[in-house]
């Protein structure tokens, strides 16, 4: 997993909530059995006027101007700003792919669907959570002004904004700990193999039927 | 001893440790697969040349993007191809039980999993796949998981979790005829929101939910992640119980009789605290139908399009005109007048035996209306589908044009080659109405079987109950 410190970045407003996983990306491209490429396809129905099918080439597709993404002062954006229930609907991995494909690393939302959450950590995405009405001075700043950067500190747990302001968020200790050392979960839980093993025994004989297929 | 919920018990029952950060080391029972989500965890699996933790908890099956009519034919698309070509080819080399595409058994892996006994009472069950709270209706922990978790769960049979708060939604009195578990889970996430669970594993009680079969409870447990919750789950009682009694994965004689015991107990202590309750009146439920591009955006039929200006929260106003815009509806339009293009009767939430039954017997002797361009039933399982023939259902929908097609996840998610166009709206028994789930520029109306069934008849929606 890819570690994550600090980083000071542009921020893109996307205004509207329950932006479900099929908006971030459609189900035409969960076809791929990889775990890169998305970013092309990334809000693909609102980001372009012509049908996005896998192994096309994007670039020569009919973008959609009016929506946010397409607009030139926010190219090269590193930081979402979002409203809440992000991510809901599927248990699509390809949702945090795509955002970090596309070149994400933080999404500022005052609430996100558990499932998505949880996916993002595991890929080295930040999803900060932020009160509605700090989310709400965000997104009046950031249309305001453009070149709009945040500095997130993840150690710290701040958001600073241009002006000097900081916003304090929470995140639990494993998460953190984990994306600041871009730690593999998967190493964490190996070691404790000889647990693991305990409990299967115990349960071999308190719930034998668990263990027959 | 403090008083416990059925998720409490179920929790504690299969922690391997307590970590200091306040997360656990959770046991995973039963590990659903699938060809969309399973591939780069295979890989990942392969990269770091880990084998999988305990091989016979894995089952897997084809479901999302299989083509459900010229079966035989293959897959037409080569992606899709690759896709399911990858699953065989990792199960295989794995030694993982699957259900190919031409297993007689093949099908929605949530419908599979139950009707094979291979999920059971007092499991936890994870699946690279959000709708995997279905398992919930029998008394186990099941949620979906993303593909990084599904790798985990694979090299170690474990997830690294934080416990969730516990809700209970309680549906009490008698559920009026005509009312399904589909318009009760329904109007629940029209009451609490389609974030009104997050970050809660919700159990649903009541008198109500007992009244339901196990088959409409997992219709109710599917659509808990449409509220915001990774769980949801019912109590296990002698439904429950029986529903299990002889399918091929579950335990047998003096096995059988332990599990029984155990499972007996799967319920939530009487004096429990819960974080959050919600109570609804199962007499106040009519017919559901969504109107806009989020689950919680539904009304009962006899009910109109809401108008924006009517509400006071401007990100909900913003939400609200933006579906308004996208489904093409003006507010106040009753959701008698709104007709249909298509009728799609199937997906995880509703293409059970029971659900082919009731919209079948809409449809009996009946004529799908003309303005109707395709009307389609996908049983969930090679399984279903068989019984329904069985049954004669097939003949049913056949003589009132309805297509009979094979099992899979089909034209819920579209990712196989059944699809909305652009504009065109259909009444749908699946589970999200967002923008463009079933194609892009689609337009969903959520409903129980026999509302599809009745809309399909009639050409728009109308009340089953007056049919």
């Amino acid at each position: 997993m890819q570690k994550f410190e600090k980083l000071t970045g542009l921020v893109m407003p996307l205004d509207r909530a329950n932006v479900d996983t099929d908006a971030i990306i459609p189900k035409q491209y969960l076809k791929s059995i990889k775990r890169t490429g998305f970013g092309p396809s990334l809000f693909d129905d609102w980001r372009y006027l012509d049908p996005g099918e896998p192994g096309m080439d994007h670039s020569q597709r009919r973008v959609n101007p009016g929506f946010v993404l397409n607009q030139p002062r926010y190219g090269g954006a590193q930081i979402l700003l979002a409203r809440d229930n992000f991510g809901c609907g599927s248990s699509r991995e390809h949702a945090p792919w795509a955002l970090m494909d596309y070149g994400f690393r933080v999404i500022i939302a005052p609430s996100y669907a558990d499932i998505f959450y949880n996916n993002s950590f595991k890929n080295g995405l930040l999803p900060i959570v932020l009160d509605r009405a700090a989310v709400d001075q965000l997104f009046r700043e950031t249309e305001a002004m453009p070149g709009y950067r945040l500095t997130l500190d993840l150690a710290a747990q701040t958001v600073t904004t241009p002006a000097g302001k900081v916003f304090k968020f929470e995140i639990d200790a494993f998460r953190k700990h984990c994306l600041l050392n871009g730690l593999d979960d998967i190493g964490l839980t190996l070691q404790h193999v000889d647990e693991i093993r305990a409990y299967e025994a115990r349960r071999r004989k308190e719930a034998p039927w668990l263990f027959t297929s | 001893m403090a008083e416990k919920t059925l998720y409490d018990k179920l929790w504690d029952a299969h922690v391997v440790r307590h970590n200091d950060d306040g997360t656990s080391l959770l046991y995973i029972d039963r590990h659903l697969v699938h060809e969309v989500t399973s591939p780069q965890a295979f890989e990942g699996l392969r990269l770091a040349a880990r084998k999988p933790w305990r091989v016979d908890a894995n089952l897997a099956t084809a479901d999302h993007n299989v083509p459900t009519t010229d079966r035989a034919r293959g897959i037409a698309d080569p992606v899709s191809r690759l896709q399911v070509e990858t699953l065989d080819r990792n199960c295989h080399d794995y030694g993982i039980t699957e259900f190919g595409m031409h297993d007689a058994r093949q099908g929605i892996v949530h419908v599979i999993g139950p009707e094979q006994g291979a999920t059971l009472p007092g499991m936890t069950v994870v699946c690279g796949d959000s709708h995997t709270s279905t398992h919930g209706a029998f008394g186990a922990l099941a949620f979906g998981i993303g593909t990084s978790e599904v790798e985990h769960v694979l090299a170690t049979q474990c997830l690294i979790l934080k416990k969730a708060n516990n809700m209970r939604v309680r549906v009490e009195g008698k559920i009026p005829p005509g009312i399904t578990a589909k318009d009760i889970v329904l109007a629940i996430i029209g009451r609490i929101g389609t974030a009104g669970g997050s970050g809660h594993a919700i159990e649903f009680a009541g008198n109500a939910i007992g009244q339901l079969s196990v088959e409409g409870r997992m219709t109710v447990c599917n659509m808990a992640i449409e509220a915001g919750a990774r769980a949801g789950m019912i109590a296990v009682d002698e439904k429950t119980i029986e529903y299990f009694r002889g399918r091929p994965y579950a335990p047998k004689g003096e096995l059988w009789d332990r599990a029984v015991l155990t499972w007996r107990g799967l319920t939530s202590d009487p004096d429990a605290k819960f974080d959050k309750e919600v109570a609804l009146n199962a007499a106040d439920i009519k017919p559901q139908v969504t109107w806009g591009t989020s689950p919680e955006m539904v009304v009962p039929v006899d009910g109109a399009v809401p108008d924006p200006d009517q509400e006071a929260d401007s990100v909900k106003r913003g939400s609200m005109q933006q579906a308004l815009k996208y489904m093409d509806l003006k507010p106040g339009t009753p959701m008698r007048a709104i007709s249909l293009d298509k009728i799609f009767i199937g997906s995880c939430t509703n293409s059970r035996i029971e659900d082919l039954r009731a919209a079948a017997a809409v449809v009996k002797g009946k004529k799908v209306a003309a303005n109707i361009k395709l009307a389609m039933v996908v049983p969930g399982s090679g399984l279903v589908k068989a019984q329904a023939e069985k049954e004669g259902l097939d003949k049913i929908f056949r003589e009132a044009g309805f297509e009979w097609r094979a099992p899979g996840c089909s034209m819920c998610l579209a990712m196989n080659a059944d699809r909305l166009e652009p504009g065109e709206r259909c009444a749908s028994t699946s589970n999200r109405n967002f923008e463009g789930r079933q194609g892009a520029g689609g337009r969903t109306h959520l409903v129980s079987p026999a509302m599809a069934a009745a809309a399909a008849i009639t050409g728009h929606f109308v009340d089953v109950r007056e049919l």
